[in-house]
C-alpha cells in the first residue's frame, strides 16, 4: 500500500450534536441518495419485469419475474450481436488500459525519478492535455484516419485509447511518492540496468497505483462514445455504448422494453468494478485533488 | 543529480538517455494522437470544398485560407449552439458544484451517519457510462413511458414536460448534473479529509459554530479542489455531445442536430464538409483551451 491510498480519518466525538442536526443532515443525506439511486432502481427492477411489461405498474417496486428471459431475448435480439459488442467492449477497454498503462507508467515514472533537460515542457505539455478533453481531438482523428484509411479497424479505436495524459500524471505523482530514491541507487550499485530496475523494482512498488490508472483508463474507454460512433462504422466492430444508443434511437425496431434489459446488462460490469476496487478510486480522485 | 562513480562518463550519458528512452512510447502516441489530428485539421480547415453546379463531378479542393473561419463566426446555427452551451455552463456548473459541496460537508459533519453509504450512493451513477445514463433518463422522460410523470400524474394531477423548449435544456443538464455530483463530491471530500484535525479543533474551542467553520476553515481549505473540479466542469459543458445526442430522438425536435457546437461540427463530418467540420473543431479547441487557461489564470493556480 502506498501512502495515498490510506484513508486518512478524524476522531470525531459524537457528543456535541444535537438531535435537530442530526435529523436534518440525515434528511437531506436521504434525499441526495433517493436522487442518485432511484434511476439505477428503477433500471433494475424493470429489467426484471416480465418482457413487454418493463413500463407498467410501480417504477419503484416488482412486478413479476422475467429477468432470465429478458436476457434471453437481449442475446437473441439481431444474431446475438449484443454478446458481441460487449466482447468488444471488453477488447478495446481491458487492451488500450493494459498497454495504456504500461505507456503511462514508464512515462511518469521518467518524469519523476529523472532530472533531465527538457523535464519541465514534457510535463507542461501533458499537463495541458490533461485540461483539454480528449473528446475535442475525435473530430480531427476522424479526419485523418479517413486520410490514411484507418476508420472501421479496431486501431481506429485502440490507438487514440492508449494515450492517457492523465495516467501520466497519475504514474507521476505516485512514482514521486512511493518509489524511494535509495532504492533506485541501490540496484544501481548492484549494477543493474536502469529498465531492469524499473521493471523489477519500481513497478512493483507502483502496483496499487498502477491498478488505480488500469481502472481509470478502462472505463475512460469503456464510456468513450463519440471516438467509436464515428471510426466504428461497421456494427460487429462497435463496442456496446455505440450498439446500445443505436437501439435506443431504432424507433422501436428494438422494443423499448429490450433497450431498458440492455442497458441494465451493460453497467453490470462497471459496478461491480466500483463496488470491489473503491480504495483504488479514492486513491485516483484523491491524486487528482491535491495537483 | 549525483552520478555514480562507476564509468563516469558512459553511466551520464546512460542517464541522460534513460529517461527519454522511457518517455518515447508515450511521446511517439502522443505526437500521432494529439498533435498530428490537430495539425491535420488545421491544414484541412485552409481549404474549402468546390462543387460543381450539377454535383456530377467529384469536388475539389481550393486552397482559401480564412473562407471556413468567415463561415463559422457567421453561422448562425454555431453561434446558437456556442450561447446554448454557455448557458448551460453558467446554470448548470454551479449548481452541480454546490450541491457537491453541500453534501461533502453533510457528510464529513458530525451529525451524519452511514458515511460510507452516503459517499457510495453518490458516487455510483459516475459509474453508468453517460451515454447509458441518457438512454435510462430517456425512458425516465420520455412522454410515453415517464414513471415519474405516471406518479405526479396519480398523485398530484399534473406532468413535467421535459421536453419543452424552455425545459429540454434542463433535463440534459439534469443527467450530466446525475452522473458527475458524486464525481466531485468525492474529490471536495477527499480534501476535506487532509484538513488537520487540530484546526477544526482550534475552531471548536474558539466558539466557532458547525456551519461558521464549514464557511470559514472548511470551505477556503478545499479551495483548489473547487477550482479544480469548476475547471474540469466548464470544460466538460464544452464538449456537451452524448447526452443531447441520446435525447434528441424522444425530444420531439426541441433538440437538434446542432444543439451543442460538438453536435453541429459532427453535422457537418456526417454530412461530409471535412473541411468546415475541421474549422469548426479548430474553433472549439482553441475556446476550450483558452477558457481554462484564463481560468487558471484568474484563480492564480498558473503561476506554480
Amino acid at each position: 500500500m502506498t501512502p495515498t491510498l490510506a484513508s486518512a480519518t478524524r476522531p470525531r466525538g459524537q457528543r456535541d450534536t444535537t438531535p435537530a442536526s442530526r435529523t436534518g443532515v440525515m434528511a437531506v443525506l436521504l434525499l441526495a441518495a433517493f436522487y442518485f439511486l432511484m434511476p439505477i432502481w428503477w433500471l433494475i427492477v424493470a429489467a426484471t419485469k416480465p418482457a413487454g411489461h418493463q413500463f407498467s405498474g410501480s417504477g419503484l417496486w416488482f412486478d413479476g419475474f422475467g429477468l432470465v428471459d429478458n436476457i434471453a431475448l437481449v442475446f437473441d435480439v439481431n444474431n446475438g450481436i449484443f454478446g458481441r459488442w460487449m466482447l468488444n467492449s471488453i477488447f478495446y477497454s481491458g487492451t488500450a488500459a493494459l498497454i495504456g498503462t504500461v505507456v503511462s507508467a514508464m512515462a511518469g515514472y521518467a518524469i519523476a525519478k529523472y532530472a533531465f533537460r527538457g523535464r519541465g515542457v514534457v510535463f507542461g505539455v501533458i499537463l495541458a492535455a490533461v485540461l483539454i478533453p480528449k473528446v475535442m481531438f475525435t473530430l480531427p482523428l476522424f479526419l485523418m484516419f479517413n486520410q490514411v484509411g484507418l476508420l472501421n479497424t479496431p486501431l481506429a479505436m485502440l490507438l487514440p485509447s492508449i494515450v492517457s495524459p492523465f495516467g501520466v500524471y497519475l504514474a507521476s505523482v505516485f512514482a514521486a511518492q512511493s518509489v524511494p530514491d535509495e532504492l533506485i541507487e541501490a540496484g544501481r550499485l548492484d549494477g543493474a540496468g536502469e529498465f531492469r530496475i524499473f521493471r523489477s523494482v519500481s513497478m512493483r512498488i507502483m502496483t496499487p497505483a498502477l491498478v488505480t490508472i488500469f481502472l481509470f483508463q478502462f472505463v475512460e474507454v469503456w464510456n468513450n462514445y463519440l471516438l467509436p460512433a464515428m471510426v466504428l462504422n461497421d456494427t460487429s466492430l462497435q463496442p456496446v455504448v455505440v450498439g446500445l444508443v443505436g437501439w435506443s434511437a431504432s424507433n422501436g425496431n428494438v422494443p423499448a422494453g429490450t433497450v431498458v434489459v440492455a442497458a441494465f446488462l451493460s453497467i453490470i460490469p462497471l459496478v461491480i468494478a466500483f463496488l470491489s476496487l473503491q480504495r483504488f478510486w479514492r486513491a485516483g480522485l484523491t491524486a487528482g485533488a491535491i495537483k | 543529480m549525483t552520478a555514480v562513480t562507476t564509468n563516469g562518463a558512459s553511466a551520464r550519458v546512460r542517464r541522460w538517455r534513460t529517461p527519454w528512452l522511457f518517455l518515447t512510447p508515450f511521446l511517439l502516441l502522443f505526437v500521432a494522437m494529439y498533435l498530428a489530428p490537430i495539425a491535420f485539421a488545421f491544414i484541412q480547415s485552409l481549404f474549402t470544398l468546390q462543387r460543381d453546379g450539377l454535383g456530377l463531378t467529384a469536388p475539389t479542393l481550393a486552397f482559401d485560407p480564412f473562407a471556413n473561419y468567415a463561415r463559422v463566426f457567421t453561422d448562425d446555427e454555431f453561434i446558437a449552439s456556442l450561447g446554448r452551451v454557455l448557458l448551460f455552463g453558467v446554470v448548470q456548473v454551479p449548481v452541480m458544484l454546490g450541491l457537491a459541496l453541500f453534501i461533502a460537508l453533510l457528510i464529513d459533519s458530525k451529525s451524519a451517519r452511514g458515511r460510507g453509504f452516503f459517499r457510495l450512493g453518490s458516487f455510483l451513477p459516475f459509474a453508468v457510462p453517460g451515454v447509458v445514463a441518457a438512454v435510462m433518463w430517456s425512458f425516465l422522460y420520455s412522454p410515453v413511458t415517464s414513471p415519474i410523470n405516471g406518479f405526479l400524474e396519480s398523485a398530484f394531477g399534473f406532468t413535467i414536460p421535459f421536453f419543452s423548449d424552455a425545459l429540454a435544456l434542463w433535463s440534459v443538464a439534469n443527467v450530466v448534473t446525475w452522473c458527475w455530483t458524486g464525481y466531485n463530491m468525492l474529490i471536495i471530500y477527499s480534501a476535506l479529509q487532509t484538513i488537520p484535525a487540530e484546526t477544526l479543533e482550534a475552531a471548536k474551542i474558539d466558539g466557532a459554530s458547525s456551519w461558521r467553520t464549514a464557511w470559514s476553515i472548511k470551505i477556503p481549505m478545499v479551495r483548489p479542489a473547487l477550482i479544480l473540479t469548476t475547471v474540469f466542469s466548464i470544460i466538460g459543458s464544452a464538449q456537451l455531445f452524448n447526452e443531447p445526442t441520446v435525447l434528441k430522438p424522444i425530444s420531439g425536435g426541441a433538440i437538434t442536430s446542432t444543439y451543442t457546437p460538438l453536435m453541429a461540427a459532427q453535422a457537418q463530418v456526417a454530412a461530409q464538409n471535412y473541411p468546415y467540420a475541421a474549422a469548426e473543431s479548430v474553433v472549439l479547441a482553441v475556446l476550450v483551451g483558452v477558457t481554462s487557461f484564463v481560468f487558471f489564470k484568474i484563480t492564480g493556480r498558473g503561476d506554480r
